[in-house]
């Protein structure tokens, strides 16, 4: 039983840390396929984790934290919407920038306000996520195989996670199942349609660009209220990119992403586990190749080995009314 | 209820330095088909995105029914009724039928019930319009004339009276325009007015009731389509200018510079523009190529200067080929003494964000007269910019002033300098004073003939008859893509616009 219950150890923290991915992969999900490229998901995830990690201190409250968590990257996401969508500036350009931008003044507010070498407090009663037991986690725990798979792997998340695994369904009814999901398929693809249909464009690609600020706010809050008790710098350590790969990695599809991300978060748990411990057969596996994974497989996937990703077709360029 | 369904009262609208719509008025009677023709750049499509409110007109009124509407952007244009097939269709490729005809018009926020409504009402359309098409096929999966189809198809769905349809042969294959003329009976015996844009007279003639004449920005004329002819649209089309008079001498035509044979040219979308043409070019001569805009002229220059590569045919410079079906290097040709000026100088000629001594040089930017080892030489290409500025005339005289801020005249003649001033032995010059000011136009043409004088052969291309008439040796015209007559500077405009508008075409063949 001792595989079994590594085994069940590697996928509960393959959930773990998936739950980020999810988040902001779905939320350059929306902007992306209205059209807007999104590389400030990173951004974005760190600027809200550090408000989460600032309120929550301050206020002791969780549900502070994550108000927080979410205004902040939706106003990173309007200057990204400003910047790129009415300014028709450079989509990247402008990703970038936020990049660099939250990366710098969370540590330089975080040092003026708590003196803590640029972290927040260590958070813990309410100022944190708890953990939620399903019902019955106890009373099944020692049914073989399926007990421990309900109650350890199942069993025993923050909310957010449950609510990361909620919004793929969700946003794929959103996407393909109501009006706005339709016009902001179409804007992605052609916004001259869109216009011509009467609809705006720029204020589409606005609530297209909300959207992910709201999915980056709970992947920020996620990870200083719920995965660390408080913010640490740099925290996001690239989650942001590995979100977008696994974004073009499911061909910008809802249910592939959560499948990507679970891929990716998978490689990163074993990657964690497999250190300093060799595989059988194949020996020690340098921690860096696992964690190079994503990446290598998503250029595969770009270079056109595991079938195709087509982007959608408006996809970076500012739309110009004028002819 | 007046029997009229749109007024346009003194529409003007300018684009920067560009007077696209001059004071235009238009009267379009209800369930007519009303025919817009003009030749490209008259203001046609700048007048119809101003009834769909894509641009707001500077000054004028719209009149819907009688009565008075702000058209502020294509949401209140839909209200008013107004429906337009764009000639680049508006549509999402990876959608399916119904969602494009859906999108806009949804009318719930949840889309399972919009969807069935919107397939009723789609069978409904296609059964009393005759307009079959599946409603789950992808657009990428249809063919031209059946995208179409949906364009028409969404702005019915969307409840439009009036159908303005711009240039929606342009992409047709001939069974296809057929097709779409008898939907076009169809809407009209349904009450439906219709606005049909297009620069080719046989569809008028086939189609329209009434036909407005537009000439450069203006709205020349309107007639009753069976009171008037296809010589008289041909001449208000063309119009009749003060004609530019030009000092020039005799012409002194010498050997043979650039010999076309059976050349073809297909664009991008397999439509064959230039049909098997075939030509020769003097040293000394100036050779016209008349023809209304979009009848091939464009793909022959591109042909010839390298840009574009043709499907069959030969091409000599100076007695050697040009691989014009293969690899034709535009550099290589220049080396080779073909100058190239071409008819779109803003997208082709000049790089607008450069300074000028930059464009001065573009595309002899390797010659060694440039550079210095790896480097430009700056001090020798101010140098070089200085000396045409003063010989051309250019102004401001700031060879460091970014190109975008001359004017059209001038940014022509940075172009027409920096072609000119290599000494080359043909010269290939495509609309040289379209958007230029009249000052320049004399210049330019008097450069063009100074080249013919040295011994150059000329080779131009231009959709101003007058200029064609004053500046060529001999004038060969175009029509769809062929080459239909050849003609002395001496025909008259009547002539010459038989020529063009393709009605002496058969007469000319049996010859």
């Amino acid at each position: 039983m001792d595989l079994f219950q590594t085994i069940i150890a590697i996928l509960e923290s393959t959930i773990r840390v998936s739950v980020p991915l999810i988040f902001a992969a779905l939320g350059g999900l929306f902007t992306e396929r209205a059209g807007v490229f999104d590389i400030s998901l990173e951004g974005k995830m760190l600027g809200a984790a550090f408000a989460a990690g600032a309120v929550a201190a301050v206020s002791g409250s969780v549900m502070a934290g994550l108000l927080a968590a979410i205004l902040i990257s939706v106003l990173l996401s309007l200057v990204h919407g400003y910047a790129s969508i009415t300014q028709r500036g450079s989509q990247i350009v402008s990703g970038v920038a936020i990049n660099f931008v939250v990366a710098g003044s969370t540590v330089i507010l975080g040092e003026a306000w708590f003196r803590q070498g640029g972290r927040t407090p260590a958070l813990s009663g309410d100022a944190r996520f708890q953990t939620v037991t399903l019902p019955f986690a106890e009373a099944v725990k020692d049914v073989p195989i399926l007990g421990p798979i309900y109650s350890d792997l199942l069993s025993g998340h923050f909310i957010l996670t449950y609510l990361a695994f909620a919004m793929v369904p969700f946003s794929w009814w959103v996407l393909y199942r109501t009006r706005f999901g339709l016009r902001l398929r179409a804007v992605g693809e052609n916004p001259g349609a869109v216009d011509t249909a009467g609809i705006s464009v720029i204020w589409l690609r606005y609530r297209a660009v909300i959207c992910a600020g709201i999915l980056c706010g709970f992947a920020g809050a996620y990870l200083s209220l719920a995965m660390s008790a408080g913010f640490v710098k740099g925290m996001t350590a690239g989650k942001g990119y590995i979100a977008l790969a696994a974004l073009i990695f499911a061909k910008w599809r809802p249910l592939n992403i959560m499948l990507a991300c679970l891929l990716f978060g998978f490689l990163d748990a074993l990657a964690i586990r497999l250190q300093g411990n060799p595989l059988p057969l194949i020996g020690q596996v340098p921690v860096q190749l696992m964690q190079a994974l994503p990446y290598i497989l998503t250029v595969i996937l770009l270079a056109g080995f595991i079938g195709k990703a087509i982007p959608p077709k408006a996809g970076g360029i500012p739309y110009v009314k004028e002819r | 209820m007046s029997d009229i369904a749109i007024e346009l009262r003194g529409i003007d609208k300018s684009f920067g330095l560009v007077h696209a719509n001059k004071n235009i008025d238009l009267t379009v009677r209800k369930g007519t088909i009303h025919g817009i023709i003009g030749e490209n750049g008259a203001g046609k499509s700048t007048l119809m995105s101003i009834l769909y409110g894509f641009y707001q007109a500077d000054r004028g009124d719209i009149l819907i029914d009688g009565k008075k509407v702000t058209i502020k952007d294509p949401n209140a244009a839909i209200a008013s009724g107004i429906g337009m097939v764009h000639q680049h269709f508006m549509l999402v490729e990876n959608f399916t039928v119904l969602e494009n005809v859906m999108l806009g018009a949804e009318g719930s926020q949840v889309l399972n019930a919009s969807i069935s409504r919107a397939r009723l009402e789609l069978k409904r359309l296609e059964h009393e319009y005759a307009l079959e098409v599946n409603p789950d096929a992808l657009i990428e999966e249809l063919p031209v004339g059946l995208q179409q189809r949906v364009e028409i198809l969404k702005a019915l769905y969307r409840k439009a009276d009036i159908l303005i349809l711009d240039e929606p042969t342009g992409v047709l294959t001939p069974p296809e325009a057929d097709h779409l003329f008898r939907i076009l009976g169809q809407l009209k015996e349904q009450g439906k007015t219709v606005i049909f844009i297009t620069h080719k007279l046989r569809e008028i003639m086939a189609i329209t009731d009434e036909v407005s004449v537009m000439r450069r920005g203006e709205m020349v004329a309107t007639r009753k389509t069976k009171e008037t002819s296809v010589e008289e649209l041909a001449e208000l089309m063309v119009g009749r200018r003060v004609l530019l008079r030009v000092d020039k001498g005799e012409a002194h035509p010498g050997e043979v510079k650039l010999a076309v044979e059976g050349l073809t040219v297909r664009d991008s979308r397999g439509v064959t523009m230039v049909d098997n043409v075939s030509f020769n070019l003097r040293a000394g001569e100036i050779v016209g190529i008349a023809g209304v805009a979009g009848n091939g002229q464009s793909e022959l220059l591109e042909a010839i200067s390298g840009i574009r590569k043709a499907v069959s045919g030969k091409v000599l410079l100076g007695g050697a080929a040009i691989d014009v079906t293969g690899h034709a290097d535009p550099a290589e040709l220049r080396e080779r003494g073909l100058a190239h000026v071409p008819e779109d100088r803003h997208h082709v000629g000049l790089v607008l964000k450069f300074e000028e001594s930059e464009n001065g040089i573009l595309g002899y930017h390797r010659d060694k007269r440039y550079l210095n080892g790896a480097f430009l030489d700056m001090k020798a290409i101010k140098a070089d910019a200085e000396e045409k500025i003063r010989k051309y005339d250019i102004r401001p005289p700031n060879p460091r002033l970014k190109t975008a801020n001359f004017s059209g005249g001038n940014q022509q003649k940075i172009v027409l300098a920096r072609e000119m001033e290599r000494n080359p032995e043909v010269l290939i010059i495509g609309q040289p004073t379209r958007g230029v000011d009249v000052g320049a136009i004399e210049f330019i043409h008097k450069r063009i003939i100074e080249m013919r004088d040295q011994g150059k052969a000329v080779l131009l291309v231009s959709v101003e008859l007058d200029e064609i008439r004053a500046l060529s040796d001999r004038i060969l015209v175009m029509f769809a893509g062929r080459i239909v007559g050849e003609r002395e500077p001496d025909a008259t405009e009547g002539e010459l616009g038989l020529l063009m508008a393709g009605i002496e075409e058969n007469r000319e063949a049996a010859e």
